[in-house]
């Protein structure tokens, strides 16, 4: 090592030493005072504002989902409830990468396109911290699955929610309709805090009808969370108000019957109790099961009920419109008395066959390609409504003109919507010559008359709007608005009065007699059903032509198309004296009323007898 | 060098009192009672910042006895010897983290430690004083203020280790060492133009250093400083979050464990780190000038250390340690508030972890050898 000891100066060394330790402490005083008054501005200066931010924090608002109002059918048989289902949702801001957090629990549950299409439209409309669902229904093994990978996951929550079920989602899905998650369309007409933490809706039915009843409030809870989203401690909480449950009138046994005597057919069924107004009954085939719709239904078996020609999403009971056919013949009865234009023993010539004077075609009576005749060479009334003579209701109907008609008619009911408590309901049709002048811009032709005299052309009815006109008929005037809900939370909701048909009692009689016939008379249309039966029925058949049949073509069942035949109507009310049910069936493709009546008189007889048929 | 270490015989009747207890085995009282302040104060701090873990308070007691007994065990040696072994010690730290580059062990996409028999340690630390150790030792012996190429020289000692540690990647170590070897280069009285000259040189280097040398996340944490709304749930969370922690403390505090920040996890690294956020949360400005308080002792205390030394070797690494202790402060502060981008740099004895504790125990091991070293010599 060199020597420089000797050049070394101690006192200058110590001199600059001590200069350079004056220098040293002032700058670290310098930058301590720097710090220091950072940790002021934080701490005194800004004080409120990061108090208000460590508060947001940790303390989170987090909803208290109501749960969803319980729907019962007049028996307290249990239709729609809530069962607890485990929730998979991620919190964005916990997530520290949202794509991997998104494909390692795909690697640990399934997750379908479809739930990630959910949750990313959901993510979007999402507030800050709040849980937005990803899976519905985990099942055990999925939850087991998730808990152990938990501590890898930060920002995913498991959490149980009140799912709907549907214990028998076919046989009422049209009855009671169903929910399904929100979609965006909904999103934007809902109140957004009301539905905080809810993710289901009526969609359909009554439980859209009656979706703000059957939601509830919604509550609130302060929580206490750490950074992971983890609630330690309720601070605060604000019950939810549950909604109110429903009572229907509806009665599964009915509904059972109902249903399994339409198994395999398309078509529709109603029933409804005269003294209320209450469905007894809402049947429309093929059904599908609800329950798969709560959880977001897969595109392919969305698709295999969307797609299918037996068109199962649509409620025939009310979305269906069909010609009447032979079923309106009591209330034409009815306006024929009324009018004056009959009487119960005027009659009228029945070769089988009806022309209009100064026209050679000829309106031909059902019956003439299976009698070669009429029903007899003079019809009275009684006769006409039983064996569903067209002649008699031919001269009918053309004495009255298409506008009486209407005048008569409508008080039933027909060509408006009967309002009954559930969706999509349709109006159908009620022709009148200022209709066609409205609807298709033509004069109404004379001809056509005779054929909506019978229920055929232009006039369209719901199943529906079939069981509430026999309701009329089976009240002696009374247009009830049709309920499915009899009881809100036990408050009895009446079904309202809307209109009253005035009419003379011994009109009434007759036209009741004349359908007593239907079912009671040897020659009856519908006098099949009238076997083994132990109470009096009144009744009318009908059948409604699909397909227009040419001017001398003879009908042959076997020769149309199955989707071509015509389709089966039964209307009917019981027992006669003092109705206590009133209905209407439709069977699509039927062939005639034969496919219709048998229904009938199974639902009558569960209604009235409760027989083994009952469910 | 034996000519200027000059020892008194033992036994000998010129002291005017019998040496103390602390004086015998050279113990700088002050400086211990300060430091046993501050360990009493992190290990209450680091209670509430490991979640109230007293495992986590129990394995940082055990650190800092190991702490204790390194300290106390530095001061024994002397100067001398350190200066002496300086240039071994040096040449065994760089083939170290020569070793780390081939051998080394990684975390988090750095390869910082070397594994010993399932011991595992990392060589950057013992660097930290063996470059202020070498610097001194290269110094010492010059006419001071040195001479250009010395300064150069002294560089060139600081630089290798300084690089060897960067490629680790580990910025805020690297930064370190080389701060504790210019230290000793300023505590020797480098003339200002050189310090000027180095300042205008180093914005210069801005530039190219943002282009060739940063690596992204470096880039990341200079940028999230400067904006962490940008980056809210990624880099910016933490500095967000440790904001929020100090601003809501405010003059009180929220009470010891009752930091929400802190103890519901929205705060990262509460116990290492980001430690001084948790006695900021719950001790509030308060808590926060006590701390400073104390740092500021022991810094004092380091300072009056090196202006009483009595040899140039002892003056400059007493200096550069009481100012690499003060980075430590400054840059741990300034980064948990906000001010500087994010650097792995300990709360000095207060965050968790042993390696710091032991180091910094062992630096003011020296610190008192340079004490006591006053004491043998004085009184000659």
């Amino acid at each position: 090592m060199p020597q420089h000891i000797a050049l070394k100066d101690s006192f200058r060394e110590t001199r600059v030493y001590s200069a350079r330790t004056i220098t040293a402490i002032a700058i670290v005083f310098g930058l301590l005072a720097l710090i220091l008054g950072r940790y002021y501005s934080l701490q005194i200066t800004h004080y409120d504002t990061y108090r208000t931010q460590s508060d947001r924090n940790r303390v989170q608002l987090q909803p208290l989902p109501p749960r969803r109002g319980l729907i019962y059918d007049r028996n307290g048989v249990l239709l729609a409830d809530n069962r607890p289902s485990y929730i998979l949702s991620v919190v964005r801001e916990r997530v520290s990468n949202l794509d991997d957090t998104l494909a390692e629990l795909q690697t640990l549950v399934p997750v379908s396109d479809s739930d990630l299409d959910n949750f990313q439209k959901k993510l979007k409309r999402s507030r800050p911290y709040e849980a937005v669902p990803l899976r519905f229904r985990l099942t055990e093994e999925e939850r087991a699955q998730l808990a152990v990978n938990r501590h890898q996951l930060p920002g995913v929550v498991v959490d149980a929610q009140l799912l709907r079920h549907y214990p028998h989602g076919t046989l009422f899905s049209h009855a009671l309709g169903y929910v399904g998650r929100i979609n965006e369309q909904e999103t934007w007409d809902l109140d957004e805090t009301d539905y905080r933490g809810t993710f289901h809706i009526g969609k359909v039915g009554i439980e859209k009808f009656y979706e703000d009843t059957l939601h509830g409030t919604v509550g609130y809870q302060n929580v206490e969370t750490n950074a992971h989203g983890r609630v330690l401690r309720v601070l605060e909480r604000f019950d939810p108000v549950p909604g109110a449950d429903l009572k229907l009138h509806l009665d599964i046994r009915l509904q059972k019957t109902a249903y399994d005597a339409l198994e395999g057919r398309r078509g529709a069924v109603v029933a409804i109790d005269p003294a209320t107004g209450g469905i007894l009954a809402l049947v429309s085939t093929p059904g599908f099961d609800t329950n798969l719709f709560v959880n977001g239904i897969s595109s392919v078996e969305y698709s295999a009920l969307r797609d299918s020609p037996d068109v199962p999403l649509f409620n025939r009971a009310v979305q269906g419109q069909y010609p009447p056919g032979s079923t309106i013949k009591p209330i034409m009865g009815m306006a024929g008395l009324e009018s004056g234009l009959v009487t119960p023993e005027s009659t009228v010539a029945d070769p089988g066959w009806y022309r209009l004077p100064g026209d050679s075609r000829r309106y031909r009576d059902w019956i003439l390609k299976i009698r070669g005749t009429g029903h007899a060479p003079q019809v009275a009334l009684n006769m006409a409504i039983a064996e569903s003579c067209d002649v008699y209701f031919y001269d009918l109907a053309r004495r009255l003109t298409i506008d009486r008609m209407y005048d008569y008619m409508h008080p039933y009911g027909f060509g408006e919507r009967t309002g009954v408590d559930t969706t999509n309901e349709r109006r159908g049709v009620l022709p009148s010559t200022r209709w066609k002048r409205e609807a298709m811009a033509q004069p109404w032709y004379p001809g056509e008359t005779l054929s909506a005299g019978i229920g055929q052309g232009y006039m369209l009815t719901t199943p529906m709007q079939l069981a509430v006109a026999t309701n009329v008929l089976a009240t002696r005037g009374e247009l009830r608005q049709p309920r499915l809900v009899s009881q809100v939370d036990g408050q009895t909701v009446q079904a309202p009065l809307i209109g009253q048909v005035e009419a003379r009692q011994e009109n009434w009689d007759s036209i009741h007699q004349a359908m007593r016939s239907v079912v009671h008379s040897e020659r009856g249309s519908a006098r099949k059903i009238a076997k083994g039966i132990e109470y009096e029925v009144a009744g009318k058949t009908g059948t409604a032509q699909v397909i227009g049949i040419a001017q001398n073509a003879i009908y042959k069942e076997e020769d149309v198309a199955e989707r071509h035949r015509n389709h089966g109507l039964f209307i009917a009310f019981a027992p006669l004296e003092a109705p206590t049910i009133a209905v209407a069936v439709i069977v699509e493709n039927g062939g005639g009323s034969s496919a219709a009546y048998p229904i009938a008189r199974k639902v009558m007889d569960t209604w009235l007898i409760g027989d083994e048929s009952a469910g | 060098m034996s000519d200027y270490v000059r020892q008194m015989p033992h036994g000998s009747n010129d002291l005017a009192r019998p040496p103390s207890t602390a004086a015998r085995f050279h113990i700088d009282v002050p400086l211990l009672i300060l430091l046993m302040t501050l360990t009493a104060l992190g290990l209450t701090v680091l209670y509430s910042g490991s979640g109230s873990d007293t495992g986590a308070v129990v394995r940082q007691g055990r650190y800092f006895l190991v702490g204790y007994v390194v300290m106390i065990v530095a001061a024994q040696i002397r100067l001398a010897q350190y200066m002496r072994w300086a240039p071994w010690f040096y040449l065994v730290g760089v083939g170290l983290l020569v070793a780390v580059i081939f051998v080394g062990v990684g975390a988090k996409g750095a390869q910082r430690w070397l594994s010993l028999g399932g011991f595992r340690f990392q060589p950057s630390e013992i660097l930290k004083l063996v470059v202020p150790m070498t610097v001194a030792w290269f110094l010492a012996e010059r006419i001071l203020p040195p001479r250009f190429r010395y300064i150069l020289g002294s560089l060139v000692i600081i630089g290798i280790p300084a690089a060897l540690i960067l490629k680790q990647p580990d910025l805020g170590t690297a930064l370190l060492i080389a701060a504790s070897g210019m230290f000793v280069v300023f505590m020797a009285g480098i003339g200002w133009r050189y310090i000027f000259g180095a300042v205008v040189l180093a914005a210069a280097s801005m530039w190219p250093a943002w282009m060739f040398v940063l690596k992204d996340y470096q880039k990341q944490r200079i940028l999230t400083l400067l904006n962490p709304e940008s980056d809210k749930l990624g880099a910016g969370w933490n500095i967000i979050q440790s904001k929020t922690a100090i601003g809501s403390g405010g003059w009180a505090g929220k009470g010891w464990t009752q930091g929400t920040q802190s103890q519901l996890d929205f705060l990262p690294e509460s116990h290492t780190d980001f430690i001084i956020a948790v006695l900021a949360e719950e001790f509030g400005l308060r808590g926060v000038l006590l701390l400073l308080s104390l740092y500021i002792l022991i810094l004092l205390r380091g300072f009056w250390i090196g202006l009483r030394a009595q040899t140039s070797y002892g003056r400059m690494l007493a200096g550069s340690l009481t100012l690499t202790f003060f980075v430590y402060i400054f840059v741990n502060m300034g980064m948990v508030a906000g001010l500087l981008p994010v650097v792995g740099v300990p709360l000095p004895l207060v965050s968790a972890g042993g390696t710091s504790v032991v180091t910094l125990m062992a630096g003011f091991g020296l610190l008192m050898a340079v004490s006591t070293e006053r004491r043998t010599v004085g009184n000659g």
